[in-house]
């Protein structure tokens, strides 16, 4: 018997601890974002769709060789003597055409490994994340451009040797 | 019917010059259409509530695209449901398959004859009205084990053999707690049942004979939670356990037949909660019980008071939805055979032996002798009991003791 008083007296009291919470609850604020009309505030350096500026590329190949799932496809070609010689913005010279370069955004794996190796820094990722499609190969991306503007002054030249790659002289324009 | 036949007279004299049937049909008409409205679409607005409150409850916001802050969610939702095809899957009864929705539905909807929404706006006045709403009310468990049995599913038949057995037990006390009030009004008509609460809130049935008919109220209210398969006693459609209890195989309109009949279930016994402890259509005050306070005597609220407290119980089981969890079946047994059957046969002992006594018939001064000392007494007791169970060792479950 005494039992039995014991679970209708905790029964009661816990169901009104338990309506207690509920009842908290009801006026606490929603976490809820509403999302195309509310978005989040991204952090620095988010880790999303790829992007990559083809001015800036010299066709070293070595973010190709660093992406863990290989979705990054580069075709070069030596670039003929016989035309002017153009420069990246960090002053690097370009003496490679690049021909192709493609990112198979449905394969990337976001992990960021291809832009620390890019001596032009040229390829980062961005904080842009929609870009879902409704079919892949919308998602690869071409990079090639086929009139790029290049640099054909070296924009490094007149800087003093010992800034080197630091400061990153004014670009001087095409 | 007789004062609104007399207005349209008033009003209209097309209506006036009308045969006496027909304006005793009109007049009927009325009412009756502006009932069902009400029945027929309060559902919309209880489904969206719901969804409100589980959001809020639960830190979210609940329905908030279709119309301004979801408002026409419940409304798309019903539409959708509507033009859905209805499945009728291999091996069903189908004679049985289509009756089941439609028996939970007249059992849902058939309270409402009764149910007395103001001094003059009912649908009958019958002198059985109690004993009516409680035998008709049971026509949607016929309902529901008929839908178990006709969709030749496990689950299905599951869930109707649990609502079979929720309902038969949970019934004895709800109407062994409705026994109580019967005997205090001496009749079975619920206009009788509130006209006995008249004079203000002291005299509601929840405050009369002090601590006992509070109990008997939450006697019926949990007993009525139970009937309408409410949680914590949803057992005949765990979601978890049983796909979707007795409607698994249901689609499109029947779906939203069975949908439609939990909801008004819902309304019907806060309504019959409301009417046999709450006062029903009476206002806590008799100064309220009319537009009076702003110069409109001739305005009653009656209808106004009824729906607010029935509404205020289904946003207490929306309450209690939203934070217990769902009861195991013999727990559930627990509850209604060994916890409400003792406690609604010693109310009905207690009540008809003070009901009968000359003393407390006579108006002995029971609260302030009786009923205060004895509800303090049994507060201290709980206390202490809810006290020593905290100090217990309690391992990682105890079993309950047969």
């Amino acid at each position: 018997m005494s039992s039995w008083w014991r679970d209708v007296s905790q029964s009661l009291s816990s169901l009104f601890v338990g309506l207690g919470i509920t009842w908290r609850h009801l006026f606490r604020r929603s976490v809820t974002l509403q999302y195309p009309a509310q978005r989040w505030q991204l952090p620095p350096r988010s880790r999303m769709r790829l992007f990559m500026k083809y001015e800036d590329c010299i066709g070293c190949g070595q973010c190709a060789r660093a992406c863990p799932v290989q979705c990054i496809t580069i075709k070069t070609e030596k670039r003929p003597a016989s035309l002017p010689p153009i420069w990246a913005a960090n002053g690097q010279g370009i003496k490679l055409d690049l021909k192709v370069f493609d990112i198979d955004m449905s394969l990337c794996c976001y992990c960021n490994l291809c832009t620390y190796p890019c001596p032009t820094e040229c390829l980062y990722m961005t904080p842009e994340y929609e870009f879902a499609t409704t079919d892949l190969s919308q998602q690869l991306y071409r990079f090639a451009k086929p009139n790029a503007q290049f640099l054909t002054v070296n924009p490094k030249a007149g800087a003093p040797a010992a800034t080197g790659g630091a400061g990153g002289g004014a670009p001087a324009g095409a | 019917m007789e004062a609104l036949r007399t207005w349209l007279r008033d009003w209209s004299p097309v209506f006036a010059g009308l045969p006496d049937w027909a304006q005793l049909t009109l007049a009927a008409l009325v009412p009756a259409f502006a009932t069902m409205l009400f029945a027929a679409l309060g559902p919309v607005g209880y489904v969206y509530a719901e969804r409100k409150l589980a959001g809020f409850m639960q830190d979210r916001l609940g329905p908030m695209r279709v119309g301004p802050y979801g408002l026409l969610q419940t409304i798309a939702d019903s539409i959708k449901l509507l033009f859905k095809e209805a499945i009728y899957p291999r091996g069903v009864d189908k004679r049985l398959f289509v009756a089941a929705p439609c028996l939970v539905v007249i059992g849902a909807y058939l309270p409402f004859v009764t149910l007395p929404f103001g001094g003059r706006s009912f649908g009958a006045d019958l002198n059985i009205g109690v004993f009516y709403v409680a035998a008709v009310s049971s026509l949607s468990t016929v309902g529901l084990i008929m839908a178990g049995w006709a969709s030749n599913n496990k689950y299905a038949l599951f869930g109707a053999m649990r609502s079979a057995a929720q309902i038969v037990s949970y019934e004895i006390p709800g109407l062994m707690a409705l026994i109580s009030v019967v005997m205090i009004v001496g009749s079975l008509s619920l206009q009788d049942v509130v006209l006995a609460q008249a004079g203000g809130l002291q005299n509601w049935f929840l405050f009369r004979y002090f601590p006992l008919m509070p109990v008997a109220f939450l006697v019926f209210f949990v007993a009525g939670l139970a009937e309408c398969n409410r949680t914590p006693f949803d057992i005949p459609e765990a979601e978890s356990e049983l796909v979707a209890g007795f409607h698994t195989e249901y689609s499109g309109f029947f779906f939203a037949l069975f949908f439609l009949a939990e909801y008004t279930e819902m309304f019907v016994i806060s309504a019959l909660t409301a009417v046999l402890f709450l006062g029903g259509y009476l206002a806590p005050h008799e100064s309220l019980q009319t537009l009076a306070f702003l110069g409109w005597p001739a305005v009653g609220l009656g209808p106004v008071w009824l729906v607010a407290k029935a509404w205020a119980l289904i946003f207490v089981m929306m309450w209690l939805r939203w934070t217990l969890p769902r009861l195991r079946v013999d727990q559930l047994m627990y509850v209604a055979w060994k916890v409400l059957l003792p406690v609604a046969f010693a109310l009905v002992v207690v009540i008809g032996g003070l009901v009968l006594w000359p003393v407390t018939a006579q108006g002995f001064p029971w609260d302030r002798f009786v009923g205060w000392p004895l509800t303090l007494a049994a507060l201290l007791f709980l206390a202490y009991q809810a006290y020593v169970a905290r100090r217990a060792p309690v391992g990682p479950y105890r079993e309950l003791k047969a």
